[in-house]
């Protein structure tokens, strides 16, 4: 989205008031901080995969690695949790650190595979490691106060500040997009080799891009383990990494707000679809839809595969071509090419 | 009100009835019942969709309705409503979904099913909003250990008393030497530990110990190293999967033969999917099981006629802490959550699942438990006829004493 | 009685030659995914899916129209190849230009299809399927018994990698597909049929992953999730092998089995982790896998 317009600083501010206001109006809080989480998780995989034009197939270890590091800060060593926030970040940071530097040295489905194999290695450490409590998860996690003042017990407060922390990270992500780094970042995406043969080190280009989307990455998984007050192994296994590619692809792959939206779906409807079922049921009457609530992986798997036929730009990425399109008719010029990837 | 209380299924004596019937008709409907929001309502989070879906699922919420109706059968009048959620093997959404219910839909008694990390995010959020929990599926023992809640009731099982009774039973039927085949991770090896102890204590011995990955398909080489081993026993610590791709492995490589193969956590839907062939002569510890008294047959063949499956001791359980609950409410007069579970922590459980058992201070539903066999094709007269009984552990021996407890709130 | 590292000689030789059975095992099941990569650019990530479905069709043939092992060993590869065939004509062939994500992205979402309905059909927990009358029972090796069921697996396993890799390196078809998959344009000039090759060369690959679903029916639990467990280390398999090359994924196939072997003797807990090690080694000193092109 052209960053700047008049159209978008709207758009952009009608959210945020709506998300301010959502929780008065009655919607739940904590699924609400659950998307938040899973949004910024969908945000820091996208400007890896459709900025720099990586596909990770690991980043649940990111995810996962900072849900424990923090869960442990706050319960183990009493952390307040803005220090315990920030451990989980540091520790994904660093493991995005490692796992990036031995993955950059090779591109396309070699570097995802790589990926893979290092998050799986991860995952069984957690397995095996005493700290994590393994399939008991860690669990009773506090939230504290923030700062020494802000007790953050009432889902209601908790929810600003993660909101807060979203808003803050969506525009440090535009901020990047935007930034000479982000051009150099697309440029080498878009053709190594003239990249490199105009001087960039294309490799530590990569790293650093890789090394912040593990840490926003990191971020997420820090803020959920603060939101339900436990970590558990689901975090890192690599079910979790396909559900956020999931989410960015129907949300709208190197859209800055498609992973928002991917992730209020899949979120929803990993909560909701009984509900939906129900409804659905009552509506038109056929019972058979009241059985919806066993069967999310059918659901999820029928959205994927409609979503690779035919919607590939994701939700957002189709919305916003029908618009360019519209604008580009209204303007008597023919369609001007879109920045998203194939 | 009256203390008139409906035993189980079976019919009350007629002037208790009358009684009742009276008090009711003078007290009017409502005035008898405190109840939050004018109605009872019972919460179902358990893994429907993905491994452990058999065991408890969907049809486990079958079992709860049917608790409902039965109770709603005697006490017209009120109010009950089930709500249930698929959980997905996913303590986050268990967690999220409990919160919004006791948040937002004003939830009473919280029914937890399968998977230990989903139940202990549970127990948290019940405890936190002061309504019960009662723990159906999960085997954790932290439940009532050092993760105990006055709020917790765990309910079927769990590893300590198949620990206990497995490991006792089998000893004393004359598997004195063990060898461990054990799941890598914290739950297969406390498994090992615990029923390592019991053996030695009553006078077994273990000769070694072998640990695969989680979701090993193939046991061949473990299956050779138990065999070099010697012992009379192999003890699977283990659990679903594994348990299936090892008892098949043991078949294949012999060892089936020359070892008694022991699950350490198996249910019946295990031995139906491995066919009586490939488990005859297997023991195994259960809770219930479905053809075990003349009650609990009627009540599966209720259960059979709507799921065409026999019921498991997970499923039963779920109808008989429902009912159980009810009838506290009932009896305590409200639905407040301090009052439901002082009043289920002082009645005995007499139902189609257990007989004189009891919720002991730190939640624990003590009842007695059975070491069974896994017949022969040959003895089995039907398609779930499938275990005969070996012996019955009384509850206090079977369950963790009061004592040896890490529960931080009870009073030894 | 002599011994390695502490374990008794018979031990360990038995050790080596389960691994070779594993490996084997390995070996078929990787053929079919390095197949679908190697000529077709398709990262098919249903794969495991597929295994499962030979496995619960040759069950399936058992329980409705009682067709013991022998006829679904032949009946469920076709059936299953031909709903590969379908799907590949229906859908996976519209993302052919694309990047490779869609292809593993739309197959990934068909795993996820098949195994909800086979789990809502079926259940979790599993049907059971007993050997064949004709392989039960065990030789007595000297070192170790081995069953005649498992001798038979290594034995299929080999014969059908042997001849699979043979067709494709050494026989005209074999070059016409290759070809097919180079240079489309020219192939057709010279008149092959090439979108007909490539669909057939997908059913073929899905027919290999069913065939290993039937072997495995008889020793390994039947029940929806069985393939997700092994999905993972097949692509390991094939990515260590590299992805463009057939022997490469039968070599590794058959070498895997016998590192994790070793290990399960060695240092059991890892055997579980061992074969991600050796891909993140292999890929950082051999980028394109041991025996991959450089693509």
């Amino acid at each position: 989205m052209p960053a700047g317009s008049s159209a978008t600083r709207l758009g952009y501010g009608l959210l945020l008031a709506l998300a301010l206001l959502l929780p008065q109006a009655g919607v739940y809080p904590v699924f609400l901080m659950d998307v938040l989480c899973f949004a910024l998780f969908a945000c820091a995989f996208n400007l890896l995969l459709g900025y720099a034009g990586l596909l990770s197939f690991g980043h649940a270890a990111f995810f996962g690695a900072a849900a424990y590091a923090t869960g442990h800060a706050l319960r183990e060593w009493g952390l307040a949790p803005e220090l315990g926030l920030l451990f989980g970040v540091a520790v994904a940071a660093l493991l995005g650190l490692v796992i990036g530097a031995l993955a950059i040295r090779r591109s396309g489905i070699y570097f995802s595979m790589i990926t893979l194999a290092l998050a799986q290695m991860v995952y069984f450490l957690f397995l095996q490691a005493p700290f994590t409590h393994g399939e008991d998860g860690l669990q009773g996690v506090p939230r504290g106060q923030l700062f020494g003042v802000l007790g953050l017990n009432s889902d209601l407060v908790l929810y600003y500040l993660v909101l807060g922390v979203f808003v803050a990270c969506y525009l440090l992500i535009q901020r990047i997009v935007d930034s000479p780094f982000g051009r150099v970042l697309a440029a080498v995406r878009d053709n190594e080799p003239r990249a490199t043969s105009l001087g960039y080190d294309t490799a530590r280009i990569r790293l650093l891009a890789f090394v912040l989307s593990a840490s926003l990455a990191g971020l997420a998984g820090a803020l959920k383990t603060l939101v339900l007050g436990f970590a558990a192994l689901t975090d890192a296994h690599w079910t979790t990494s396909g559900l956020v590619i999931l989410m960015v692809l129907v949300g709208g792959v190197g859209t800055l707000f498609g992973p928002v939206v991917g992730a209020l779906i899949i979120v929803g409807l990993e909560n909701r679809l009984g509900d939906i079922g129900a409804a659905l049921a009552k509506i038109t009457g056929i019972s058979w839809f009241s059985g919806l609530g066993e069967a999310v992986t059918i659901v999820t798997g029928c959205i994927f595969m409609v979503c690779v036929m035919a919607f590939r730009r994701g939700l957002v990425g189709e919305a916003l071509d029908a618009w360019r399109r519209r604008r580009g008719a209204q303007a008597g010029v023919g369609a001007s090419p879109g920045e998203l990837s194939a | 009100m009256s203390r008139s209380r409906t035993p189980g299924v079976s019919g009350t004596s007629p002037w208790l009835a009358a009684a009742a019937a009276l008090l009711a008709l003078l007290a009017g409907p409502g005035q008898a019942q405190k109840l939050s929001d004018g109605a009872i309502r019972i919460g179902f989070i358990t893994d429907m969709s993905s491994v452990y879906s058999d065991l408890d699922g969907s049809a486990g919420g079958i079992a709860i309705q049917m608790a409902i109706d039965d109770f709603k059968a005697k006490n017209p009048g009120l109010a009950i409503e089930l709500m249930t959620a698929d959980h997905q093997n996913k303590a986050d959404i268990a967690s999220s979904k409990a919160r919004e219910w006791f948040d937002q839909k004003g939830l009473d008694l919280l029914i937890g099913g399968t998977n230990s990390g989903a139940s202990l995010a549970m127990k948290t959020v019940a405890a936190e909003k002061k309504k019960p929990f009662i723990s159906i599926g999960a085997g954790t023992s932290k439940l009532t250990n050092e993760e105990c809640t006055p709020y917790t009731v765990h309910y079927a099982y769990d590893t300590i008393a198949l620990a206990n009774v497995t490991g006792g039973a089998v000893v004393r039927a004359g598997g004195k030497s063990w060898y461990f085949l054990t799941a890598d991770y914290a739950f297969g090896q406390s498994l090992e530990k615990d029923t390592s102890a019991v053996v030695s204590a009553n006078g077994g011995k273990v000769l070694g110990a072998v640990r695969h990955p989680l979701n090993a398909s193939d046991f061949s080489s473990f299956m050779l190293q138990a065999q070099a081993s010697g012992a009379q026993i192999l003890g699977l610590a283990n659990a679903g999967g594994d348990t299936i791709n090892a008892i098949k492995a043991a078949n294949e490589f012999g060892v089936a033969g020359s070892m008694k193969l022991v699950g350490l956590l198996m249910f019946n839907t295990d031995v139906h999917s491995l066919g009586l062939e490939l488990t005859k002569g297997m023991y195994m510890t259960d809770g219930w099981t479905w053809n075990q008294s003349e009650e609990s047959r009627a009540w599966s063949k209720r259960f059979f006629d709507k799921v065409k499956r026999m019921p498991s001791m997970v499923q039963a359980g779920d109808y008989s802490a429902t009912l159980q609950y009810l009838q506290a409410v009932k009896a305590a007069g409200t639905d407040d959550g301090d009052a439901v579970m002082a009043q289920l922590k002082k009645t005995r459980i007499n139902d189609m699942f257990a007989k004189d058992a009891y919720i002991r201070q730190d939640g624990r539903m003590i009842h007695d438990m059975r070491l069974v066999q896994v017949k022969t094709p040959a003895e089995s007269q039907a398609e779930w006829d499938l275990v005969k009984l070996v012996e019955i552990v009384p509850g206090e021996k079977a369950y963790q004493s009061l004592a040896d407890s890490k529960c931080p709130f009870i009073r030894k | 009685m002599s011994s390695v590292l502490g374990v008794p000689l018979p031990a360990l030789l038995a050790q080596l030659l389960l691994g070779l059975v594993n490996g084997s095992f390995y070996a078929l099941l990787s053929l079919g995914l390095a197949v679908i990569f190697g000529l077709l650019n398709v990262i098919n990530f249903s794969h495991g899916a597929l295994y499962m479905m030979g496995a619960m069709t040759a069950w399936m043939g058992a329980q409705y129209l009682g067709l013991g092992y022998w006829p679904m060993l032949v009946l469920a590869p076709l059936a299953i190849g031909a709903l590969g065939v379908l799907f590949e004509r229906l859908l996976l062939r519209r993302l052919y230009g694309l990047d490779h994500l869609y292809g593993l992205l739309l197959t990934f979402g068909a795993t996820l299809l098949i195994e909800g309905l086979f789990r809502s059909f079926f259940g979790a927990s599993g049907q059971p399927y007993p050997v064949p009358e004709l392989l039960r029972g065990s030789a007595n090796l000297g070192f170790m018994v081995l069953p005649i069921y498992r001798a038979w697996v290594v034995v299929v396993s080999l014969l059908i990698c042997a001849a699979t890799w043979f067709v494709i390196e050494r026989t005209p078809l074999g070059a016409r597909l290759r070809a097919g998959t180079e240079n489309p344009a020219l192939t057709k000039a010279f008149g092959v049929n090439v979108p007909r090759l490539i669909t057939l060369t997908y059913g073929f690959g899905v027919a290999l992953a069913a065939l290993a679903g039937v072997l495995a029916a008889p020793i390994l639990q039947v029940q929806p999730l069985m393939g997700s467990n092994l999905i993972i280390v097949v692509f390991a398999v094939v990515v260590i092998g590299g992805m463009g090359s057939i022997a490469g994924a039968i070599l590794t196939g058959l070498a895997l089995g016998v590192v994790e072997g070793l290990t399960r003797v060695f240092y059991p807990p890892g055997s579980s982790t061992v074969v991600f090690v050796v891909m993140a080694l292999v890929l950082l000193l051999r980028p394109a896998g041991l025996f991959g092109r450089q693509t």
